[in-house]
């Protein structure tokens, strides 16, 4: 997925980030910029703070925690403090943030600086990927900004999974050791340099722009009262047209789907919220809200927002057992949970998808290996596999039972539909 | 009286190699994570930890009674203090290098869990240049004077015996170092 | 007094199993060997096991935090 791509997409209900680009294209001048959104407005950093506090924003980068009570934190800390906007963009099911800081890359050095100026950062620090398209795109946009702002300097994150969680991004940024550390410490107290650190998603901070400008009471027009405003969504799989859009939080997922064009063939089920999401039963996904509270309560969450539809053709088990052992391979292989958990679930899962396992002895094995992994790691990215294995399991629990009696598997060999790079 | 004192100093030094000995080969074949159901990994450290603090008594006698014997006339200071003394001053000198670095390694493992674990570590790993000296330290004072050959086979047992330990504790493996390689 | 609780660091732990022979009331083992510790404080009668097995860990990765 690249920006052109999104820009061939067809227009979203109230966009907001991504409002205007079928007109203009990328705006990648600080002019342009100002003479669409205007200048960045003068509140001081406490003020800030309340009005994202009332806003209700929240993090999206995949937990989704409450923009404001991690700005407080780094706030509280003491000695210099430093932001961090995490651009890198791990998950290959997410292409929202290339598009965003391809699109509008001023709205989220905006946030930057707001961010700067609420936590009382001096320093500031936008992490993408290594090699990736967007450095020139992003150090023109900071040549245009001129003087006066916090200093931005541009890092180069290795491409690999992990390596953007937020303790494995300090410690690249700190070390050049881009694996996860043992929190706590968190990053607010001790983070890059060992200093009080606001790591936030690029998205985040866009949003945070936006609210400065326009209120809190306006952030709010959209969305639901716990998942308030708008989000980029990544839509990928048997839809027409896959791509980046902006939505309503709380839209529900089949709309979600027609924005995408909708389903090019008969769907089972839809993946959410990214490689480390889970998966949604149809049709209950169909009427299901696009929000983290009704996420959560399936034991899914909206992850880094990304929605792949698969169709009835596929087989949910063997493409789950394929991105579970991406993401074994991707462990940082410094915990034993992970290290030794990830690729004996991984296992499990092939074996289920064989039609290997006509006993049950491995669906049991691989239920009790669920339920011991989660949590034991220095990040949550095996709770990620964890939680994608465990919804395989309940949302194809017949295609399971299926291939445990051996019957013919669904699945024609079709090219994979999560994508793992 | 000071043959007496003489055969205790003897007699401790011994008996404090063989305990050193055996927390050495303890300590490396618990590095080593050889343990069985029979013999478990927690008695090996409560013993590899007992026997050292038992070394530890056996040489405060071993050393009282080579300085309180007239005799080869030690000072307090040649204890800590390694070739300063006017006897045997190259022997005895590693004496008194084998007991600092041991008072170093006891010190820092009875306070190792307010340690980062580096510290500790980086400390612990002079066990393995302390009982050599320890070793050449008895067999060049006790030779000097004396080579009984029963001394002199228990010093070699004793070496063999550490010889084997560390060859079996560079040998060994675990999925855990291998995943971690 | 605040009540103590066990945390093991997962990069510090490499699988040595000590903690749980010493305090088997607290900690089991997965199938790799990593601990899986108990939820909630430590009870006061266990509290010198639990002493042990930080003072044991050779990683020093089980600790005792009151908090
Ligand atoms: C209070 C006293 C001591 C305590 C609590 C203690 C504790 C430990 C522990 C926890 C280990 C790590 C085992 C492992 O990695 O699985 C160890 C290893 C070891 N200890 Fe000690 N120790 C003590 C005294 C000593 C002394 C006095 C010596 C030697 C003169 C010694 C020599 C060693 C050696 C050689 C190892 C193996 C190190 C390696 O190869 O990694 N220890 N000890
Ligand atoms: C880790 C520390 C030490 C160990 C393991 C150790 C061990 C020994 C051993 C095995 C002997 C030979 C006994 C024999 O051949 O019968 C010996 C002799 C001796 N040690 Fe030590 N020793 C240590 C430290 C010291 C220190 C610090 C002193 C200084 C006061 C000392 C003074 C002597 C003397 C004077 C002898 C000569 C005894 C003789 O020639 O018969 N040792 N020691
Ligand atoms: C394995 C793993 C990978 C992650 N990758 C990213 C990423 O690529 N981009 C991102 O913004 N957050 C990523 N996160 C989440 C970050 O740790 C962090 O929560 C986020 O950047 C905070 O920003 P937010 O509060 O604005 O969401 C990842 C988390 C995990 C566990
Ligand atoms: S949990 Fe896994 S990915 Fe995270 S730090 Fe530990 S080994 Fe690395
Ligand atoms: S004793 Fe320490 S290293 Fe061994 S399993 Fe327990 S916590 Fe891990």
């Amino acid at each position: 997925m690249t920006a052109l791509d999104a820009a061939r997409l067809p227009p979203t209900d109230h966009p907001r980030l991504l409002a205007g680009w079928a007109e203009t294209g990328a705006i990648t001048r600080y002019s342009g910029h100002r003479r669409r959104y205007g200048p960045l407005p003068g509140l001081d950093g406490p003020r800030l703070i309340e009005l994202v506090s009332r806003s209700g924003l929240r993090g999206r980068g995949g937990a989704g925690f409450p923009t404001a009570r991690k700005l407080r934190a780094v706030a509280d800390g003491r000695g210099r403090r430093i932001v961090v906007a995490n651009g890198c963009e791990g998950d290959p099911a997410s292409a929202k943030d290339g598009v965003l800081l391809e699109l509008a890359p001023h709205l989220v050095l905006d946030g930057i600086q707001l961010a700067a100026r609420a936590v009382g950062a001096n320093e500031a620090i936008l992490a993408v990927h290594t090699g990736s398209r967007l450095l020139r795109t992003l150090a023109a946009a900071l040549r245009d900004r001129g003087t006066g702002e916090v200093p931005v300097e541009l890092a180069e994150v290795p491409r690999r999974y992990v390596a953007s969680e937020e303790s494995a991004l300090v410690n690249h940024l700190t070390s050049g050791d881009a694996r996860p550390t043992v929190t706590p410490p968190r990053p607010a107290r001790r983070g890059v340099r060992g200093r009080p650190t606001l790591v936030d998603n690029v998205e985040t901070l866009a949003h945070i722009a936006l609210i400065a400008r326009h209120g809190d009471g306006w952030f709010r027009e959209a969305g639901t009262r716990d998942s308030p405003g708008t989000t980029l969504v990544t839509v990928g799989g048997a839809v027409a047209l896959p791509g980046v859009y902006e939505i309503d939080l709380g839209m529900p997922v089949a709309a979600v789907l027609a924005l995408a064009g909708g389903p090019v063939e008969p769907l089972q089920a839809v993946q959410i919220g990214g490689l480390g999401g889970s998966w949604l039963p149809l049709p209950y996904a169909d009427g299901m809200p696009f929000t983290h509270e009704d996420a959560r309560a399936v034991e899914a969450g909206l992850g880094v927002a990304a929605l792949v539809a698969l169709p009835v053709r596929a087989c949910g088990i063997a493409e789950t057992a394929r991105v579970l052992r991406y993401l074994a391979d991707e462990s940082a292989g410094q915990c034993g949970p992970c290290m030794f958990g990830l690729p004996a679930v991984a296992d499990d899962m092939a074996v289920l998808a064989d039609g290997a396992d006509r006993s049950g002895v491995v669906v049991r094995r691989l239920q009790e290996r669920l339920g011991v992994i989660p949590g034991r790691g220095a990040c949550a990215h095996p709770d990620g596999a964890v939680r994608l294995a465990a919804g395989a399991l309940r949302v194809f629990a017949a295609d399971v039972a299926r291939h445990a009696r051996g019957d013919s598997c669904t699945w024609t060999g079709a090219p994979p539909w999560l994508p793992t790079a | 009286m000071g043959q007496t004192l003489w055969f205790a100093s003897r007699a401790t030094g011994l008996v404090s190699l063989l305990l050193l000995t055996a927390t050495v080969v303890l300590g490396a074949s618990h590095s080593g994570r050889v343990a069985t159901t029979r013999w478990p990994r927690f008695t090996l450290h409560a013993v590899h930890r007992n026997l050292s603090l038992l070394a530890v008594a056996f040489l405060a006698v071993h050393v009282a009674t080579a300085i309180v014997d007239p005799y080869a006339g030690i000072a307090w200071l040649d204890v800590v203090v390694p070739f300063a003394s006017t006897y045997h001053p190259f022997w005895l000198g590693l004496g008194a290098v084998a007991l600092d670095l041991l008072v170093a390694v006891i010190v820092t493992s009875l306070v190792r869990t307010r340690l980062p674990l580096r510290v500790w570590r980086a400390v612990h790993l002079a066990s393995y240049a302390l009982w050599p000296v320890a070793l050449v330290h008895g067999w060049g004072i006790g030779g000097s004077d004396s080579s009984l050959s029963w001394v002199l086979a228990l010093e070699g047992l004793c070496l063999a015996a550490v010889v084997v330990a560390v060859g079996l504790r560079l040998r060994a493996t675990h999925p855990d170092s291998e995943a971690r390689r | 007094m605040a009540a103590d609780r066990l945390k093991v660091g997962p990069i510090m732990c490499h699988a040595h199993g000590l903690c749980a022979e010493l305090l088997p009331e607290m900690v089991r083992l997965d199938e790799w060997g990593y601990p899986i510790l108990a939820d909630g404080p430590v009870p006061p009668v266990l509290r010198s096991d639990a002493r042990a097995a930080v003072a044991a860990c050779p990683t020093l990765a089980l600790r005792l935090r009151s908090d």
